[in-house]
């Protein structure tokens, strides 16, 4: 597969953001977050995940892009909150994701925070130099 | 009333894509309220364009459920895209093409374009295009259950599968 540079990466992805979200080009920067910038909601992740990889002739599997059915295993969260099991399991999976953002609380509703469009650049990087 | 929106399928490769025709008739209620002249305007039936997405997440709907011979729960979660270029009218017949783009556990992308019959010329002649996005909602729960019951799929569609010789499709 031919190198393609964060750039271009970038572009395409800004294309695949405009499409599934209807979001404005100037609001699809890196450090916006797909929840709370950009509007995204819970089945637009399967878009995004389909359009990235037509768009990049990727396999994306299943919970590799963003973490499914967190909420329905108790030894992942509890109280609202993300175990270090969850967090031990976020980090090995998605090591495109900076959880570094979390604070000590760990809610799962920061979770939404970390979900960057830099996220998803760095995990297409990652994805097309594999 | 029986929420179906299309009549008969007309073309079926499983896996892969489905035709599903639509006859509309002035006897459909619904099109004596739209429009019914109330707005002051003169009253002329048309065929509300959301009813014609709802015919394309059928037909769509259709194809996507029997790659799993109906046993999964598929559910209308996303409208890509809708592009409806013309009205569609009483005495009018429209076919919906269904395509899968992408399909896997959690659910399915498709893409559908809308034609219309043209009594003229006999020429199926493209008036939309209609992408959609199914989820296969037992595996997006985030925790919740559903019945175990295959509400989505009724026996209104199983009628259409049985008089479209499809009876194959369907998981006795």
């Amino acid at each position: 597969m031919a190198v393609i540079s964060r750039d271009e990466i970038f572009d395409k992805i800004k294309d695949v953001l405009e499409n599934a979200l209807g979001a404005d080009s100037d609001e699809i920067t890196m450090d916006a977050t797909l929840i709370g910038d950009l509007g995204a909601e819970s089945i637009d992740f399967l878009d995004i995940s389909f359009k990235l990889e037509q768009e990049f002739s990727i396999k994306i599997d299943q919970g590799e892009l963003f973490p499914e059915n967190l909420m329905s295993d108790d030894t992942l969260v509890v109280d609202g909150k993300l175990t270090d099991k969850a967090m031990e399991i976020l980090r090995e999976k998605m090591p495109h994701v900076d959880f570094t953002k979390l604070d000590e609380q760990r809610s799962v509703d920061q979770l939404s925070e970390v979900f960057t469009v830099a996220s998803l650049v760095d995990f297409i990087e990652r994805k097309t130099a594999a | 009333m029986r929420w179906m929106w299309i009549d008969t399928i007309t073309a079926f490769e499983e896996g892969t894509r489905m035709h599903a025709v639509k006859n509309l008739s002035l006897a459909e209620e619904h099109l004596h309220d739209h429009f019914d002249g109330s707005d002051g305007l003169e009253p002329c039936a048309v065929m509300p364009g959301s009813l014609i997405v709802e015919g394309m997440a059928q037909t769509a709907g259709i194809l996507v459920g029997s790659v799993n011979r109906f046993r999964e729960k598929v559910v209308l979660a996303k409208i890509s895209k809708v592009e409806l270029d013309q009205d569609a009218v009483p005495g009018q017949c429209l076919r919906y093409e269904a395509e899968i783009e992408r399909m896997d556990g959690v659910g399915a992308s498709t893409t559908g374009v809308v034609r219309r019959l043209d009594h003229a010329d006999g020429e199926w002649h493209e008036i939309g295009r209609i992408d959609l996005i199914f989820s296969h909602i037992d595996n997006n729960t985030g925790g919740r259950e559903f019945p175990e019951e295959n509400f989505v799929f009724s026996d209104n569609f199983r009628q259409i599968l049985v008089a479209a010789g499809l009876d194959r499709l369907i998981d006795q």
